[in-house]
């Protein structure tokens, strides 16, 4: 009797020689394939503590500075070079891929304020405590050549920093008013003032070319407009700002490094109110730079850590800290989106991967699509309470850490005495302000 | 495939099957125990534990078995080495194996449902099921739930986080006899003493059929493809789709030479084995097996690399036994209730509400439509919102 039964031959399964791939046939029915929440969160769960085991971000620290490191800029063609300025008016030329340095001049006596690199990257600029502007050379000096700036300017007052426009051949200086300088004069083309107070840093838009924004000493931040040679607007906040840093993906947002322990995204069109409140410092945030991708951005403290924030929400993915490396002056975000370099009090800049996890390198194929499964995964479960504790979980310096506890408290005691006013007053009489309103005092056109 | 095992001496068999449903292993009353692989008919070991065995099952892979001996639960290399005796485990009369959370759960004497993890070793929850002597078990393997079947005609549903049972159900008059769940874990077929073998749906749990049998069934057994095989007396009745119909004529009957103790259908096969007095039998039933395996769950043709790079794999996506519940996909709900929580505590602390809509203020015109009626008609387009 014959019947009809299942009945596999073995040589359609198994392979046919050693060197041949195995045989895998699939069958994507779910009812093969039980559990499917459970074991993906299972992998999730996996994954999310697999990036913390492999999250060293440090990867080395230039060392060679005499003196304290206060100003760093990025090559515009190069991503192996690296800029630095000391505050004994040294500048050191760093190779990143062999990590040392390529060349030292002497550029000033005094402090170096500011450097920039020219778009071309054929030269760059620096200015310091001897009131001088000086252009350089790129390349080294020939045997037997002596380093000479191509060119020095002479100014009346001190500069504190300098910015290169992104496409042109002009330059703005700030210090006691911002001028804007053409490369081949030695005086300004003009001078934008706009208050009596001095101004420290100065940057130009890198989509809008023709925007400056500038932060003074009297809390304000003032945009300008370079061929109408007018500042445009300003706004005041509660506490002077540092520094500010464009979007380089966004034409309007800037990110402005203030003293009150906070950035503030702004666009340029309506200052009355910041885009974001970054919170999560706890001391002065001395240097903000942003990525390229325009995503996140990275901000030096006087606390001694660096802090990466991505630009839509209000608080840090990533705090990045040593226990050798001190206040942190400057810092930058290398072009191709994978390097953070710091540069801090104490002569070193220190070169760290922008995803603490991440492999460097060339990864194979498959490598690549496991990682991009459990970075998926890790996005689909990032709330559940068990992976959201683990992906945030950080390592902090115990001075940080007091820090943090205590600024809770205090911001905690402020909030109820305000919540205790409002409850025996007058309903009405004391407003909700919101987070982003409180910090701002005004805006001027 | 069809093929016959006569040992007579050794007491009738229990019978359990790997999940790739390549090897067998067979279990005697009277201590004798062997695996094979039933493919190629090639004996991995054959021993005799000289003790009483209730049960027998595969552990994760055809490398490990446990057998329910006598006193205590005792683990075993597939050479037939003893790699464990387990003491804590004491007069276990079932075991099944859920594969995805590496837990063997076993069925005592006294009324213990016991759950062991074995790729730590540890007994992860023991819960006093308070129903007396526990012989009837089953698993869904949708869910990992446990079923134990009573003396009292009740069902109950168990799992190792909860001490209480998740469900109980009233099956039968009298005692249960024999539990099946089948694999998409919709369904439940129940035997009992009052010789009726009903068919429940298990997520609303209805009675779906009934079928009065002139001799009650002593073992229940789904196939992979909805295949219901009873064993009443020494006859095998097979029945294709139980669910939707139980026809007083079944698809397949078999006669077999004794009583059968053990009755399971062989994964991806067209086959049923049914251990009993005078050995096994393995016995063809067309249509009872999936015919497309998957090979990165089970593989039926795995070398020994492939097994062990499964065997890794699966151990790092071993489930937590917290997360068996009745719904395994509850991980994939929003959770209302603590969401619903801190809303209300953010409320409390902040004093208002932050994600509240605020009342509409028009904005101001220039040319015109400022005036109290142009604002007033703007209110009024946007007015019925506040009704909802």
């Amino acid at each position: 009797m014959r019947v009809k039964v299942l009945s596999r031959n073995p040589d359609d399964y198994v392979r046919e020689t050693k060197l041949d791939l195995q045989r895998v046939p699939r069958n994507y029915d779910p009812v093969l394939h039980p559990f499917e929440v459970p074991r993906e969160y299972t992998r999730a769960l996996n994954a999310t503590k697999l990036e913390r085991v492999f999250a060293k971000p440090f990867l080395s620290s230039l060392d060679g500075h005499r003196d304290g490191v206060n100003c760093m800029a990025k090559h515009p063609k190069s991503l192996s070079t690296v800029l630095s300025g000391a505050c004994d008016g040294e500048v050191k030329i760093w190779n990143l891929t062999k990590q040392q340095c390529i060349r030292t001049l002497q550029a000033h006596e005094g402090f170096v304020r500011g450097m920039c690199a020219r778009f071309c990257g054929t030269s760059f600029f620096t200015v310091g405590d001897d009131k001088t502007v000086k252009q350089w050379k790129m390349e080294s000096p020939e045997y037997g050549e002596e380093e000479e700036p191509i060119h020095t300017i002479l100014g009346k007052t001190v500069y504190t920093g300098i910015d290169h426009h992104w496409k042109e051949a002009v330059f703005a200086t700030c210090g006691h008013q911002v001028d804007i300088w053409d490369e081949q004069r030695t005086s300004p083309m003009c001078s934008l003032t706009w208050g009596f107070d001095s101004i420290s840093s100065v940057k130009f838009n890198p989509i809008e070319a023709y925007l400056l924004g500038s932060c003074a000493s009297d809390r304000n931040i003032v945009l300008y407009d370079m061929r109408q040679s007018t500042p445009l607007k300003k706004v005041i906040l509660k506490m002077r700002t540092n520094t500010l840093c464009w979007n380089p993906m966004e034409a309007f947002i800037f990110t402005a490094a203030n003293e009150d322990y906070n950035l503030y995204t702004f666009d340029m069109r309506f200052l009355a109110s910041p885009v974001m409140v970054h919170m999560d410092h706890v001391s002065a945030v001395l240097d903000v730079d942003y990525s390229p991708t325009g995503k996140e951005f990275v901000s030096a403290s006087f606390d001694k850590s660096i802090r990466i924030f991505p630009v839509d929400k209000g608080h840090s993915r990533e705090i990045y800290h040593t226990k050798r490396m001190q206040h942190v002056i400057t810092v930058k975000w290398t072009s191709d989106n994978k390097y953070i370099l710091c540069g801090s009090d104490e002569m070193n800049i220190r070169l760290w991967k922008a995803n603490a996890s991440e492999k460097l390198g060339v990864l194979t194929p498959r490598e690549k699509a496991a990682m991009n499964y459990n970075q998926k995964l890790k996005e689909k479960f990032q709330y559940h309470p068990q992976i959201k504790r683990i992906a945030r979980h950080r390592h902090l310096p115990k001075s940080i850490f007091c820090q943090v506890k205590e600024q809770r408290i205090m911001k905690e005691a402020r909030r109820r005495k305000e919540q205790n006013r409002r409850k025996h007053s007058k309903p009405g009489s004391v407003p909700f302000v919101s987070e982003k309103k409180k910090h701002i005092v005004a805006v001027v056109k | 495939q069809h093929f016959e095992l006569r040992l007579e001496q050794f007491g009738p068999y229990r019978l359990d099957y790997t999940r790739p449903g390549r090897h067998l292993l067979l279990g005697g009353r009277r201590g004798h125990v062997a695996a094979l692989d039933w493919h190629t008919k090639t004996l991995m070991c054959e021993i005799n534990v000289m003790e009483t065995v209730a049960d027998v099952a595969w552990l994760h892979a055809e490398t490990m078995f446990a057998v329910a001996q006598r006193r205590w639960l005792h683990v075993y290399d597939n050479q037939g080495l003893e790699l464990n005796c387990l003491k804590r485990f004491a007069g276990v009369l079932r075991m099944q194996f859920l594969p995805y959370h590496f837990l063997l759960a076993t069925a005592s004497d006294t009324g213990f449902l016991q759950y062991l993890d074995v790729s730590v070793g540890k007994e992860v929850a023991a819960t006093c099921t308070r129903g007396g002597r526990l012989a009837v078990m089953a698993q869904n393997p949708a869910n990992a739930v446990v079923h134990l079947g009573h003396s009292n005609g009740t069902v109950t549903l168990w799992s190792p986080s909860v001490k209480e049972p998740l469900a109980r159900a009233l099956c039968h008059r009298g005692a249960v006899r024999a539990l099946a769940v089948d694999r998409t874990g919709t369904y439940m077929a129940t035997a009992g003493l009052d010789r009726q073998l009903r068919v429940w749906d298990l997520r609303t749990y209805r009675p779906l059929q009934a079928l009065v049998l002139p001799q009650g069934a002593a073992h229940l057994d789904f196939s992979q493809r909805g295949a219901l095989a009873a064993a009443c007396g020494d006859v095998v009745q097979v029945y294709r789709e139980a669910a939707r119909e139980l026809p007083r004529k079944p698809y397949l009957c078999h006669r077999l030479p004794q009583p059968p103790r053990g009755l399971r259908f062989c994964p991806y096969e067209d086959v049923l084995g049914a251990g009993h007095g005078a050995g096994f039998t393995s016995l063809l039933v067309p249509g009872a097996g999936e015919a497309n395996f998957d090979a990165l769950e089970d593989n039926p043709y795995r070398s020994r690399k492939q097994r062990q790079e499964w065997e890794v794999k699966a151990l790092l996506e071993k489930i937590p036994a917290e997360l068996i519940t009745l719904d395994p996909t509850h991980l994939d709900r929003v959770d209302t209730a603590s969401m619903e929580q801190k809303r209300r505590e953010k409320i409390e602390r902040l004093g208002f509400d932050p994600d509240a809509k605020r009342k509409f203020q028009p904005r101001r015109k220039a040319k015109g439509g400022s005036s109290a009626g142009g604002l007033l008609r703007r209110k009024r387009k946007v007015a019925h919102e506040q009704q909802r």
